[in-house]
């Protein structure tokens, strides 16, 4: 099972001639069943034209046509990455991840209004993507580094979710998918959406769930967590040092007005259930705790 | 990004969006010739800081007479102000701007922010203004009103009417505020605000509707289309380490504390601060060389940090993804080296080609502290921090 995508999805990569997207997208096929998961690039200016033996296309929707994929992966610079997730959406795709880090808030803002109502998923932008270890990963994140298992792992930074995937591993502990929803405060899944589809996957036993200051993303997910949720889940938040009003690397991370601070956030969870660990270094082994 | 208020009032102005008249100026002469200018027989001397809270610190005051302009901008000039949002060291005030003074009928609250759970732009409006908006907000959420704006449409006449009435602006000012508050939102969505708050908005005794104060933050993903911004930005008001880190494509944040961090991705950087933090230590910033960290930015990085008198150990914690540790371990040597580190130097490294990594630290002959895991370093740091290497 896993969640969102295994060794059966197909995957477009929009922006495969560029240096980024030409480099992961070869990692990405070096990694598990990832030879035959990517079938197809998009560039509206080379179609016909090939990248390492992958078939270019103008337009997302030929891609799809041609190829029978439902799944695509962003590389495109910032500018025209918002335009890049809406034709991924028009083309009715399942699913999008946008590595892209840097969009305007108001263009996202913008796709997420056209997104409404369409059946097109959105893991990003600024992520690292999705993991369905052995099987399929896409987007920058180390593959070696996963092994196939049954905890589910979601979380808004890139770096933080390869320690805390490493720290899994050192108890040999598996995971089903790994997610990183990026860290922008205008995106796609959020906490609570992939913690749903955690709950309903029969090969998810548990779920750690990495979060970080800025925004009520993980309130609103604990807070269904408490009344919805039927496996464990336990929690790190970062930025408990973290100033007010500092933007902290990423674009959502920030405290503004009093809000989104880390310690408001693992109350919250707490109250909720979730056991939430202050240590970074004790993620894995809170999770086998709960086991 | 942010700006000044009177910047921020010239761009407001270009949205039908009115203002009292004003003119900036750098020295007590030019605010007496700028009050001269203006006319009339009061005018408001403001403080150009970016910090918030001016009036309480004394950076807004009335004046009556040409001497008194003199007075009040002399004794605010060249010296920090210290507001609520300054910090206890205040901020220097480089700049005045003297504004022609208005009677004021009514006081309102207008601010646009991004609601992130609701992913829209969301305008919120009070009748309570010149108050500090947070506090109403905790006190009587009941007197703030929010619309939030389908991006495509904007705001709708509709909307924009229904707000006024809420906030209760009087009958006679009501068309006026409905051009002001639809020019707020076209300046905030086509200048790629981030936040834009006017508090107060104002009826005069007129009837005329103002912006008194003016507040504009930009996204700073978005500068790129807007150069007429970026040349706005007044460096005087930056931290000059900030600015440096962000020309080299770094994420520096200063902290007060003395122990400096080094991390490649932000969620890891904050995970670092906070670990330090547990195990007894104080940060001194936060720094994000980014995920895919390359020797050159790690040499930077170093240098940064190392312009802190305050630092007195340094905790590098790598990840190495698609950026491999022998990669990183490199960069950290010749940084080491080429700034001549003083400071001891704890270093973490885990990911692709750890084992070649620290070989090659060991193999430098720098005094580096090597770490195994997170929580290792942490005590590592904190302990050599206090002079226990």
């Amino acid at each position: 099972m896993s969640i969102l995508v295994n060794r059966d999805s197909r995957v477009i990569t929009q922006g495969i001639t560029g240096k980024t997207g030409q480099f992961h997208t070869r990692l990405c096929r070096e990694y598990a069943y990832g030879q035959q998961c990517f079938v197809a690039g998009v560039n509206p200016k080379k179609p016909g034209e090939q990248i390492e033996g992958i078939p270019v296309y103008a337009t997302v929707k030929e891609a799809k046509e041609a190829t029978g994929a439902t799944v695509s992966v962003i590389y495109v610079p910032p500018a025209f990455a918002a335009a890049a997730i809406d034709e991924a959406v028009e083309a009715d795709l399942d699913l999008v991840i946008c590595i892209t880090e840097g969009i305007p808030v108001r263009d996202m803002l913008r796709t997420r209004y056209k997104m409404e109502g369409k059946k097109t998923l959105l893991i990003g932008p600024n992520c690292p993507g999705i993991v369905t270890p052995d099987e399929i990963k896409i987007g920058i994140m180390p593959g070696y580094i996963h092994k196939k298992g049954r905890i589910g792992v979601v979380s808004r930074s890139g770096t933080l979710t390869y320690e805390a995937v490493a720290q899994l591993m050192a108890l040999d502990l598996g995971q089903s998918t790994c997610i990183g929803i990026g860290g922008d405060p205008i995106n796609g899944l959020k906490h609570l959406d992939v913690m749903k589809l955690f709950n309903e996957d029969e090969e998810t036993d548990a779920v750690l769930m990495v979060g970080e200051i800025g925004g009520t993303d993980e309130e609103d997910c604990a807070r269904w967590v408490k009344d919805n949720m039927k496996k464990p889940v336990v929690g790190f938040i970062a930025g408990v040092a973290a100033p007010p009003g500092k933007r902290m690397g990423h674009a959502g991370a920030i405290i503004a007005g009093g809000k989104g601070t880390a310690q408001e956030k693992i109350a919250v969870m707490e109250e909720c259930g979730i056991r939430v660990t202050r240590n970074p270094a004790e993620m894995g082994k809170l999770l086998k705790s709960v086991l | 990004m942010k700006i000044h208020e009177y910047q921020a009032k010239e761009i407001l102005r270009r949205y039908s969006v009115t203002t009292p008249r004003g003119i900036p100026c750098l020295s007590a002469d030019e605010a007496v010739s700028a009050a001269e200018k203006l006319g009339g027989d009061k005018w408001v001397v403001k403080a150009q800081i970016y910090a918030g809270g001016r009036g309480k610190g004394g950076g807004i005051k009335l004046a009556r007479s040409l001497a008194e302009i003199h007075s009040l901008a002399d004794a605010m000039l060249n010296k920090p102000l210290i507001t609520p949002q300054t910090g206890p060291n205040g901020q220097v005030v480089h700049r005045l701007y003297i504004e022609e003074g208005v009677d004021i009928q009514r006081e309102y609250y207008v601010g646009i922010v991004i609601d992130r759970s609701r992913q829209r732009a969301c305008l919120m409006a009070s009748s309570e203004g010149g108050m500090d908006i947070e506090q109403v907000a905790a006190n009587t959420p009941e007197k703030i009103h929010k619309i939030l704006i389908n991006p495509i449409t904007g705001l709708t006449d509709q909307e924009t009417e229904s707000l006024a009435n809420k906030i209760e602006i009087p009958q006679p000012s009501l068309a006026d505020a409905y051009t002001l508050l639809k020019g707020l939102y076209r300046a905030f969505d086509e200048m790629d605000a981030s936040l834009l708050e006017i508090n107060p908005l104002i009826v005069a005794n007129d009837g005329k509707v103002l912006a008194l104060d003016a507040k504009m933050n930009f996204d700073d993903n978005a500068l790129f289309r807007h150069p007429d911004v970026v040349v706005m930005r007044d460096l005087d008001e930056e931290n000059p380490l900030e600015i440096e880190a962000a020309e080299h494509g770094l994420s520096y944040v200063p902290l007060d504390g003395n122990i400096g961090c080094l991390v490649n991705g932000a969620g890891l950087a904050m995970a670092t601060m906070d670990i330090i933090k547990l195990y007894g230590g104080e940060p001194a910033n936060f720094l994000d060389v980014g995920g895919g960290a390359t020797a050159e930015k790690v040499t930077e990085a170093f240098k940064i940090m190392l312009r802190n008198p305050k630092l007195s150990a340094i905790l590098v914690n790598i990840f190495g993804g698609i950026m491999k540790c022998d990669v990183i371990a490199k960069g950290v040597t010749v940084a080491a080296r080429e700034v001549k580190l003083s400071a001891p130097l704890v270093v973490r490294l885990e990911g692709t080609n750890v084992d070649l990594g620290k070989q090659i630290l060991a193999d430098s002959g720098l005094p580096i502290i090597s770490a195994i895991n997170m929580a290792d370093a942490a005590e590592k740091v904190v302990k050599a921090a206090a002079g226990g290497v």
